[in-house]
């Protein structure tokens, strides 16, 4: 698919990057200097952003206007909370906004709580991130906003960036994904509607309220508008954040990486909750929720992982099943069983061979842990492991009947936090 | 008071009515602290621990309405029925006598608590539930103190034959939870 | 009427799976699994299901009347909405 097969207009230089700098600091006057004031927050706001599109940036992809609604109607005063937390080890997006461009997703979040009537604001990131935690807090001290933003640090699991669980963190619980209602916009913090909106989300919104809906829609296409970052990383030249319009094909994403290092086997997309793609299946697809859930993968929080055919997809899988497995909340009993068991099962699989049993296990094991657990954490496990299973079908029949491949030697390729004590195939 | 409520009528059912329901209170533990333990076999499933726990203690409530009742009634000791519910209300061995009250008071605590389980969620059912390791304990030293068979030979093996089986499920209990059973 | 499973409540007690054989099988480590996996109750078992609902030691075993559905929600589509 050409750009003018897919309706793109032509490149259009970078818009949520554009103040990106290394060398200079990210100060409040750089951060105006190049983007403009930010514009006066009204209840107008969310019409305009409902007009632009906008959806979420953190991986669910939902309106942002028509979240801003649901909780903006709600009585009495609200709460907004930014995600900064990036759980998800392969992506780094919201990292390089926070530490490049703060100012953009303070503006956003300043805006936002203008426009829902939001008197509270959090902006949340792990916790052991004490150096990001200073430069933020030195961010906000910058300021003269009507609302002060609350920097807050919480815990580091995988399952504390979901939504639920900031929320109730913030309200001084564990930090634990609960199971039903109230939902945040609803009764979120402290029992307010809140708002919980990923930073790159906020981030775009600074700029729709500077420029308009029309200008967003001038990117992307019209069923997918605008621009995104992606983290694109693995056997590529140049790893690191880019921004590219919606809508464009993976390959050209992958070219401004500066292309392919190897021979590419696989491109894993969305993150370890997104799925495996053959890479001349992902090649042509367009970087849309829509176009990556047709082919069996998913846009996720914009990672792309390039693999290459010297590594072992099983393998990576592996270990990072096997990480997955260990960040999960502990509060079920099929997640907190289950994945360990697929973690086994798997490593089995990619290190010690199968001796033909191992797909049949998994098999059986898929489905007794998806859709089990309160939140969706054994279900992005389980998606991750059967679009493996789909993508190295061949490997993975060699790997259980006859034994691990040379690429299991080869250094891991997708990042684990801890990965020493993981060591599995030494 | 008619004359015909004084005489050992009322006397040896109140007697008799708090040996069964001393017995039946012990038999409710034990098969609470099963249920606890998560006791299951072949041909012992949960829920037949778990409904006769329940019914158990329903029978309890009906003996022990039994024994309050005779004992109200017999005008040979001025027991009110305020000194049922209201420790030491009583003149008539006020310390004995409270244990049994306070041990009628954590039942019915604990009766209502688990008809309403629905409605109080299940941590708070689960806290007012820890009472009945208060309940016990407290009959039992009731019936020792003020029972008029205390001194019986077979009324002490009856106890001490309660206490037993209570301190001995409490052990396997106990081994378990150190087993790193849930 | 339709069950439903709260994973973090329940800890596989499993009184459950002995009242209502039909619809509820364990999974290797105790848990319930709803058979059909959407929890719809045959009219025939409603009474059965009822009694595994109320014999639930932790509550987790859950059960909506037909007439109540779970609405649509913001953020994900069921509640369990993933924003990183």
């Amino acid at each position: 698919m050409t750009g003018a097969a897919t309706g793109l207009v032509r490149f259009q230089p970078p818009r949520l990057l554009a103040g990106l700098s290394y060398q200079r600091p990210a100060d409040l006057a750089a951060h105006e200097r190049c983007y403009g004031p930010p514009p006066r927050a009204t209840p107008r706001l969310i019409d305009v952003v409902d007009a632009s599109g906008l959806t979420g940036r953190g991986g669910a992809g939902f309106p942002t206007g028509r979240k801003m609604r649901s909780v903006a109607t709600r009585r009495g005063r609200k709460v907004v909370v930014a995600n900064g937390a990036e759980g998800e080890p392969a992506s780094s997006k919201d990292r390089l906004l926070l530490t490049r461009l703060p100012h953009l997703v303070l503006d956003g979040i300043v805006l936002a709580a203008g426009a829902i009537g939001a008197d509270d604001a959090y902006l949340c990131v792990h916790e052991d991130e004490a150096d990001l935690l200073a430069s933020l807090d030195v961010a906000v001290a910058e300021r003269r906003d009507p609302l002060r933003v609350r920097v807050a640090g919480i815990p580091g699991r995988y399952v504390s960036s979901e939504q639920s669980a900031i929320v109730q963190y913030l309200n001084g619980g564990p930090g634990k994904p609960t199971y039903s209602p109230p939902r945040p916009h609803e009764r979120g913090v402290r029992g307010l509607p809140t708002l919980v909106n990923n930073v790159e989300t906020l981030a775009h919104l600074a700029l729709i309220a500077r420029r308009g809906d029309r200008w967003f829609r001038s990117a992307g296409l019209p069923a997918a508008p605008g621009s995104m970052l992606a983290t694109v990383s693995g056997a590529v030249c140049r790893p690191g954040v880019y921004e590219v319009e919606l809508g464009t094909p993976l390959g050209a994403a992958l070219s401004q990486a500066g292309g392919p290092a190897e021979r590419l086997s696989a491109v894993l997309v969305g993150g370890y909750f997104g799925a495996w793609l053959p890479a001349q299946v992902a090649w042509p697809l367009p970087l849309t929720h829509a176009g990556l859930k047709g082919a069996g993968g998913a846009l996720g929080a914009g990672v792309i992982v390039a693999l290459p055919e010297s590594s072992c997809l099983i393998a990576e899988t592996a270990r990072v099943v096997r990480y997955l497995a260990g960040e999960g909340a502990g509060q079920c009993g099929p997640c907190l069983f289950g994945l360990p068991a697929l973690a086994d099962a798997m490593s089995d699989l990619a290190f010690h061979g199968g001796r033909g049993r191992v797909l049949g296990q998994l098999s059986a094991l898929l489905p007794l842990v998806e859709r089990r657990g309160a939140c969706r954490h054994p279900d992005g496990v389980t998606q991750l492991v059967r679009s493996a299973l789909r993508t190295a079908a061949d490997d993975a029949r060699r790997h259980d009947e006859a034994g691990p491949c040379h690429g299991t030697r080869r250094a891991p390729l997708l990042p684990v936090p801890d990965y020493e004590a993981l060591q599995e195939d030494a | 008071m008619s004359s015909a409520l004084h005489g050992p009528g009322l006397w040896y059912l109140t007697r008799a009515t708090g040996l069964v329901t001393l017995l039946l209170l012990t038999l409710s533990v034990l098969l609470g602290m099963l249920n606890a333990g998560r006791f299951r076999s072949e041909r012992w499933p949960r829920f037949l621990t778990q409904g006769l726990h329940a019914n158990v203690s329903l029978l309890v409530l009906a003996f022990l309405a039994l024994h309050v009742g005779s004992t109200v009634l017999d005008t040979y000791t001025s027991i009110s029925l305020a000194a049922a519910f209201v420790p030491l209300a009583s003149s008539y061995q006020p310390y004995w006598l409270s244990l049994g009250t306070v041990a009628l008071d954590l039942l019915v605590a604990l009766a209502v608590s688990s008809l309403l389980r629905g409605r109080l969620g299940h941590r708070a059912w689960r806290r007012v539930h820890w009472l009945a390791y208060a309940c016990w304990p407290a009959a039992v030293a009731h019936g020792l103190g003020i029972g008029t068979d205390r001194t019986a030979t077979w009324v002490v093996g009856l106890t001490l034959g309660c206490v037993l089986a209570v301190g001995g499920a409490a052990a396997w209990r106990v081994a378990g939870i150190g087993a790193g059973a849930r | 009427m339709r069950l439903r499973v709260n994973p973090i409540a329940c800890t596989g007690h499993g009184l459950c799976a002995e009242l209502l054989p039909e619809m509820i099988d364990l999974d290797p480590w105790g848990y319930p699994v709803l058979t059909p996996e959407d929890g719809q109750v045959p009219r025939m078992l409603a009474g059965h299901a009822r009694r595994a609902v109320d014999a639930c030691p932790t509550l987790a075993l859950l059960a909506d009347s037909a007439a109540s559905t779970v609405a649509a929600f913001p953020g994900g589509g069921d509640g369990r909405g993933h924003s990183r």
